[in-house]
């Protein structure tokens, strides 16, 4: 018997693994299941990670927090909040059982993102365990590392499909000194125009959100950067309480646009692509790179080919983010030679396929 | 060692029949102008920045185009001949070094700046475009790609793809890594692929951030869309003087528990400004045990603010004296000193060899003390930079290679240097990337099965190993010999080239 709990915890998730990959079974990689709608399919027996919890390091003058896959998010924020710190990305939580493992696994980014860049931006190191059972650390907790290749954030985004993410390290940022958010009347081909003209001048805008004709704009900085930049923007300032409800709204997509049945596509597209063209109901963020397309009903295969031409004719890339009907494929398919590196990288980690089989493509 | 064995028939020739066979069958793809093989053509090729580590290699082709870094790989492919990608050569750490029996692939030639686009801000580039000319070209926009190597004036924007490469900036501003938005790139099986794209993110794995950094083993840049980002309005400098190491060290961490992020955070120990003072006349406190070097940029409120508040922490956490700048010339000057260490070092030792260790900061002292009894130790002089906002630090090791014994010693120590790194948590290389001379560092820093998986990343991407194979990652064989090696210590040219 291991004396110490985690350790024990750690040899059980390894024994599961070994044996998963003896028998060639799936895992299901799962913290607290806030995620469960996101991505293809949902396969395999049952890996719970929320026992393997806690927060390992925390030095706040180091920029860095390494926390155990388990560790909820909530904690993790708060942790850092009491230290006047941020994880600038600002993950959505979509569920207070949110895990850092599942952040890191799902790689979304919030309002922020445009500006502090995103969850893999802010990946250092993490420790893998692989379909052998090994547990493999990449990167580091410091903040230049090019020694190996950079596989801790190519764990970003990877959905568990390279392994289990047992410890993660993130760089943190301070919070800012002020923030202030402001309303503009604008119609969707002004907002653009202005989003990526505004994002070539030194304005401290932190992140922006268009919809139903209003253009929000929320400032952070310095006072003085915050001060100058309100008077350069112009428009309406928004009461700080219903400011910070706003972004909190947008991050965890608890805002009315989001909200009804139907189907929900993400539209990744380069910020300066024009008005997107599609049947449905739309709110842009990150700058323009990030769009939501809301249809009331399913997208047929019909449906989803369009979505995903047009948005490829203009640069970008289109998920079926939730609700719908997933047969049409959640994510944008990959080029073959890409698709090719994909599954050769998968196998070197996952010789077995157990992980979350089938949750990507 | 490249786990592809040479064509058989190449196999069974000499090494002139098999230089002619190569160079034949690369001639029938390209121009003679594009094909380099006798050895005074090839002479410049031997080495990179780290010019102790030398090979003259068989050949070495000069593609014009996309197609034909095609067909080059698609002959070193069928033939079995390993690749050495390179871009300006001006890498520290060998990971340009040729092959004996291979073929050297210069990004030179393509060094077009496809466009800039002010309006979406992005410049996409060809790969041998120059780091600092990406910045000049967006300057008539007020914009500029913010990863600022040192050796920017020189160094390739495909070079700074393969290592990662920093800057002073990159505490604020980031690596190549979170600059570079998508990279075209020819792999070894001859398709065209592209890791990310115009837009924030790209479906399926993040195969864009492990390329970065992967020191030219997993493919050939063609084309690289970077990020440019608006140009400050004004920045100023802060110098403060600090009676020892630890209280410098500690008000870093001040400054960082103070919720700024300065656009620039450098400390030099005394060697070190004693070093440069006489050579550049920076108006360094040559009494000081270390001087930190901290910037503010943005507007101009927004400086004068930030300049306020950091004066103040660097205050109360001790500084002996501070200067502000109060002049963009007087800033460039306060910046001149830390940007001259190396070519500094340069002129009072014969030569010197340049470490770059990661630490987390809370050990700083603790290494630095590490370094001063390795000193004693190793009988040698070193003099200490850290670009002290990220805890990467540049140890200098002061030494003469016409002393025997002299060129071993400074490899020693710079091995104790790294071990010590890899000991309080850190890495052994932060910016410099592994190549050909931290290679046997990296078994200290990874286990068996962790090179494994690094070496099953790069199978991936080039199945028969032929892309920059036996650098970066050590084969297992290496780590078991590894203490019984004897290579020289590095020593380096462009000389004239700024280093920090």
């Amino acid at each position: 018997m291991l004396e110490n709990p985690l350790q024990a915890i750690e040899e059980q998730f390894r024994q599961t693994i070994v044996a998963a990959s003896a028998a060639g079974t799936a895992l299901r990689l799962r913290g607290g299941g806030s995620k469960d709608w996101y991505g293809q399919q949902l396969e395999g027996e049952l890996l719970d990670t929320r026992a393997y919890a806690g927060i390992i390091d925390y030095e706040p003058t180091e920029l860095v927090i390494t926390a155990r896959c388990g560790t909820p998010l909530a904690e993790i924020e708060a942790a850092l909040a009491a230290r006047n710190q941020m994880l600038a990305f600002e993950p959505p939580h979509f569920d207070p059982g949110a895990t850092i493992g599942g952040v890191v696994a799902s790689g979304l980014s919030g309002p922020r993102r445009s500006s502090a860049g995103a969850l893999r931006d802010f990946v250092l190191g993490a420790v893998l365990m692989d379909g052998r059972g090994e547990r493999l650390a990449f990167g580091g907790q410091v903040m230049k590392n090019v020694a190996g290749y950079d596989v801790s954030r190519l764990l970003a985004g990877s959905l568990g499909t390279l392994g289990l993410i047992l410890e993660v390290s993130l760089k943190v940022l301070p919070l800012p000194l002020r923030e202030a958010t402001v309303r503009l009347e604008c119609a969707e081909i002004a907002a653009l125009r202005l989003l990526n003209e505004w994002a070539g001048k030194p304005l401290p805008i932190a992140a922006n959100c268009w919809h139903d004709d209003v253009l929000s704009v929320r400032l952070s900085g310095a006072d003085a950067a915050v001060a100058e930049a309100l008077h350069t923007l112009g428009g309406e300032v928004v009461e700080s309480s219903e400011a910070l409800l706003f972004w909190a709204a947008l991050r965890e997509q608890t805002h009315a646009f989001f909200s009804g049945a139907g189907s929900l596509w993400r539209l990744s597209l380069p910020p300066q692509a024009s008005a997107v063209i599609l049947k449905g109901r739309q709110l842009i963020e990150w700058g323009g790179a990030q769009r939501w397309l809301k249809l009331d009903g399913e997208t047929d295969v019909a449906g989803a080919q369009r979505i995903r031409q047009t948005v490829a004719a203009a640069g970008g890339h289109a998920t079926l983010f939730r609700g719908g009907d997933k047969s049409v494929g959640v994510f944008h398919p990959l080029a073959p030679a890409v698709a090719q590196i994909h599954q050769r990288l998968r196998l070197s980690f996952d010789p077995a396929s157990i992980f979350n089989r089938h949750r990507m493509y | 060692m490249h786990n592809a064995a040479p064509a058989p028939q190449l196999n069974a020739l000499s090494t002139a029949a098999r230089q002619q066979a190569v160079v034949a069958a690369l001639l029938a793809v390209l121009p003679a102008r594009c094909v380099l093989s006798d050895a005074e053509d090839t002479r410049p090729y031997e080495c990179d920045g780290l010019a102790a580590y030398r090979q003259l290699p068989m050949v070495v082709t000069l593609p014009d185009t996309e197609e034909q870094v095609i067909a080059i790989l698609g002959v070193c492919r069928e033939l079995g001949v390993p690749i050495v990608p390179r871009g300006a050569g001006t890498g520290l750490s060998g990971g340009a070094l040729p092959i004996a029996d291979g073929v050297v692939l210069s990004t030179a030639r393509l060094n077009r700046i496809v466009r800039v686009d002010a309006y979406a801000r992005i410049a996409v580039v060809q790969p041998g475009v120059r780091n600092l000319a990406i910045s000049e070209a967006a300057a008539q926009y007020a914009l500029y790609y913010a990863p600022d190597p040192s050796s920017q004036i020189a160094c390739s924007i495909g070079g700074n793809v393969a290592e990662n490469s920093g800057g002073v900036h990159c505490l604020k501003y980031g690596l190549t890594v979170h600059n570079v938005l998508r990279v075209r790139v020819a792999t070894i099986a001859g398709d065209i692929i592209e890791l990310g794209g115009e837009a924030l993110d790209a479906p399926g794995l993040d195969l864009l951030a492990v390329f970065i950094g992967s020191e030219g083993m997993l493919g050939i840049v063609t084309e690289v869309t970077v990020r440019l980002i608006p140009k400050p309005a004004t920045a100023r400098v802060i110098m403060a003087s600090f009676g020892d190491v630890v209280t410098g060290g500690n008000a870093v961490a001040s400054v960082i528990a103070a919720g700024i992020i300065p656009a620039g955070l450098e400390m030099m120990d005394q060697t070190s400004s004693r070093m440069v003072e006489p050579f550049v006349k920076a108006g360094y406190d040559t009494d000081a045990a270390a001087i930190l070097l901290c910037e503010a940029d943005g507007t101009h409120a927004e400086v004068e603010e930030e300049i306020a508040r950091m004066t103040a922490v660097l205050e109360g956490a001790g500084a002996s004296a501070i200067t502000v700048s109060t002049s963009e010339a007087e800033r460039m000057r306060f910046w001149s000193g830390r940007k001259n260490a190396f070519p500094a070092a340069g002129r009072i030792s014969p030569d010197y060899y340049c470490m770059d260790g990661t630490i987390p900061r809370k050990r700083l002292a603790e290494v630095l003390t590490g370094i001063a009894q390795m000193e004693q130790t190793h009988g040698l002089r070193c003099a200490n930079v850290f670009h002290a906002g990220d805890g990467n630090l540049h140890p200098l090791i002061l030494f003469d290679a016409n002393q025997p014994g002299e060129f071993e010693r400074a490899e020693a120590f710079g091995a104790d240097i790294l071990a010590l790194c890899v000991a309080v948590g850190g890495t052994i290389t932060g910016e410099h990337g592994v190549g050909m001379e931290k290679i046997n560092s990296m078994c200290l820093q990874f286990t068996r099965a962790e090179l494994d998986a690094f070496f099953a990343v790069k199978r991936a991407f080039d199945p028969h190993g032929l892309l920059n194979p036996d650098k970066a990652i050590p084969t297992l064989n290496r780590c078991a010999e590894f203490g019984k090696m004897h290579v020289t210590a590095g020593r380096l040219p462009f000389a004239g080239l700024p280093r920090f």
